[in-house]
């Protein structure tokens, strides 16, 4: 099957301001999807509101946009009622840690088998470039006309120690490393986080002086660094990104059944 | 075979209905006076092999349930004020994608944090307008522990049969008083099932495209149809739109699938209304003290009447104004400041003859505070 045949093509154009890093997490997912061999008919889609959460419109699986943070909260809903099916969960930066902050440490909690794919842009794109939690110390948005005063978290190490048992970090320059990192996430049996950093030209760039789409995804290239190689540890300075973790947890819908066995006295 | 006779709280009559009327999904998160419900789900649903759930907060619980529902599951959660407060933008999202939900609200007073665990009425306007834009709702209450088992099955129905969540309002002092309770046979109360659509897979099925008599069939959510929700405005396949046009068929469609069945839908009863000149509305706890009042004061000659009203929304206004039109006077009993009395006034011929007898002080009203206002009400003081 061809990444194409995943798209709701009369769903097209989409929404999202040319440079925008989003469709490549798009195309990253799906090479994913398709790489794993499911069937469109396995995978369900929820995601919250701003221009990540457009990104359930544009794929052919079963598609549920609903409220803003909350998608992890219905996707809870959707998993623990059909534990067999392929549930990802795209959030912006926003959307999974601000007003769906306490919805995502839970979810990590529990060790629940989602995918939250987090497009972290540093920035409320939709609602024209307020500053989100993580658009960092003294970067500017149409909220924060003097440099932000907040400092944002870092979601890989928030992941962790809320008990995801996968963690991963790409950027949308990377996308081959991107794709794969999906995959692997997909095919994680747990709660999976990919941050994967998106560039906003119109909203983030433009305000924070970052340059063209084109700059911005020269930024990515030229700041972050293989988790695993020298240059992370010669330039601590710099981003790393790969999988941070991955470990073995028990899943929480496998450790729900086996409760109703108990409770049935099957076991 | 012999009748199954339990001695309950309201809140666990509600729960056993909940089961009965084929309940399979429950999420929650602890709040007073509605955890009860919570606890019984939590011990008795893994046993059927059903899932509960306790959420990270009231806003998770919702959700989770608006999820599993689409799935194909009959969903419920409970709580109380805060709480419901909470649910509140989520509730709306359940209104406008249609998906059938069951929300128990125990009232305790309010605002804010208020009085956990004493009585109140004071969320009936909430239950109507608490989630923003316009839209309809369905909201059910009763004063007994048998009669919050049958509501709380056809709240079950209710949902199904209109794709919608509905309410029901229980309150604190029906919510812990332990009674009486028969549990209907198996096939005591006809529960109403899924609609589901019959086109098979492969043949394009339209979510949002009703059929004549109005109603929706519905795809497992993960099942033979790939489809899209959205709480914007969409199209009969499930895409956002702003085409007027849709926009105007899809709110009107909303509100008059309710409005329309607000008869099917009506549940009330009534003790001595056709001779009684002064005539009582309530429901709820206060419904009980109100009915204790008639009955005392009809063995003294005193020709006093009871409609007690189970829907509360759609408030049935032709109901109230055809049971009313003998009485020279309306009184209201409720533990707000006059929350259903603004409903009667709408409904009834004369407006000026229905009168409020309340307490909002946390206590559960009594027949003596029922019966010192009628006497200030009669001129005859207190």
């Amino acid at each position: 099957m061809s990444v194409r045949d995943y798209l709701r093509e009369r769903f097209f154009p989409h929404m999202w301001c040319p440079g925008c890093g989003h469709g490549t997490v798009l195309n990253a997912l799906l090479r994913a999807v398709e790489k794993l061999g499911l069937d469109k008919s396995e995978i369900v889609m929820v995601s919250g509101i701003g221009c990540s959460a457009r990104i359930s419109g544009y794929v052919d699986f079963h598609t549920m946009h609903t409220i803003h943070g909350r998608a992890l909260a219905f996707a809870t809903g959707i998993k623990m009622s059909r534990p067999e099916l392929s549930v990802l969960v795209p959030m912006g930066d926003g959307d999974a840690l601000a007003i769906g902050g306490n919805h995502f440490l839970h979810a990590a909690r529990r060790n629940i088998d989602l995918t939250a794919i987090i497009m972290n842009n540093r920035i409320y794109g939709m609602t024209g470039g307020q500053f989100s939690p993580l658009t960092g110390y003294g970067c500017f948005g149409t909220t924060a006309p003097y440099g932000s005063v907040d400092h944002s978290f870092d979601l890989v190490e928030l992941s962790t120690s809320a008990g995801a048992s996968f963690v991963a970090r790409s950027t949308t320059y990377h996308v081959i490393e991107l794709a794969g990192i999906i995959e692997k996430a997909i095919a994680h049996r747990g709660f999976s986080v990919v941050e994967v950093m998106s560039q906003c030209p119109t909203n983030f760039g433009r305000r924070n002086q970052a340059g063209s789409a084109v700059e911005m995804l020269e930024t990515y290239r030229k700041q972050t660094v293989p988790l695993d190689s020298e240059a992370a540890q010669t330039s601590p300075e710099k981003i790393r990104r790969g999988v941070f973790v991955e470990k073995k947890r028990p899943e929480y819908t496998e450790a729900y059944e086996e409760m109703i066995r108990s409770a049935t006295g099957e076991s | 075979m012999s009748r199954q006779i339990e001695f309950v709280q309201g809140n666990v009559a509600c729960a056993k209905a909940a089961l009965y009327a084929g309940l399979e999904f429950f999420a929650g998160y602890p709040i007073t006076p509605s955890s009860e419900i919570a606890e019984y789900m939590a011990k008795r649903l893994p046993q059927n092999g059903g899932k509960f759930l306790q959420m990270e907060d009231e806003i998770a619980s919702i959700c989770a349930i608006i999820g599993a529902s689409l799935t194909g599951r009959k969903v419920m959660t409970a709580t109380s004020g805060p709480g419901f407060s909470l649910m509140q933008e989520a509730l709306g999202y359940a209104v406008m994608t249609e998906i059938p939900c069951v929300i128990a609200n125990v009232q305790r007073g309010g605002p804010s944090t208020g009085l956990p665990t004493h009585v109140s009425q004071g969320d009936v306007n909430q239950a109507r307008y608490g989630t923003h834009g316009e839209h309809a709702i369905v909201a059910l209450t009763a004063s007994t522990a048998q009669d919050i088992f049958t509501l709380t099955v056809d709240a079950f129905n209710f949902a199904e049969t209109y794709r919608t969540p509905v309410i029901l309002l229980l309150d604190e002092t029906t919510g812990h008083l332990r009674e009486r309770l028969e549990v209907p046979a198996a096939d005591g109360i006809a529960t109403v099932g899924r609609l589901k659509t019959t086109v098979s897979q492969g043949v394009d099925y339209h979510p949002y495209l009703p059929r004549e008599d109005g109603r929706l069939p519905m795809s497992d959510f993960g099942g033979a149809h790939r489809y899209n929700v959205t709480g914007l405005f969409h199209d009969m396949w499930g895409f956002p739109t702003e085409n007027p046009k849709i926009v105007y068929g899809l709110i009107r469609h909303l509100v008059d699938k309710i409005d329309h069945n607000a008869d099917q839908m009506a549940r009330w009863k009534e003790y001595y209304i056709d001779d009684a000149p002064t005539l009582l509305v309530s429901y709820g706890a206060a419904a009980r003290s109100a009915l204790h009042l008639v009955e005392n004061r009809r063995k003294r000659g005193e020709k006093l009447g009871l409609l007690e009203l189970q829907t509360l929304w759609p408030f049935p206004h032709e109901l109230v104004r055809e049971k009313c039109c003998h009485a020279q006077s309306i009184v209201v009993v409720e533990m707000n400041m006059g929350q259903v009395l603004q409903q009667v006034k709408l409904a009834v011929r004369q407006p000026e003859k229905a009168f409020l007898a309340n307490r909002i002080d946390g206590e559960l009203i009594t027949p003596t505070d029922i019966q010192n206002i009628i006497h200030v009400i009669q001129g005859k003081g207190v």
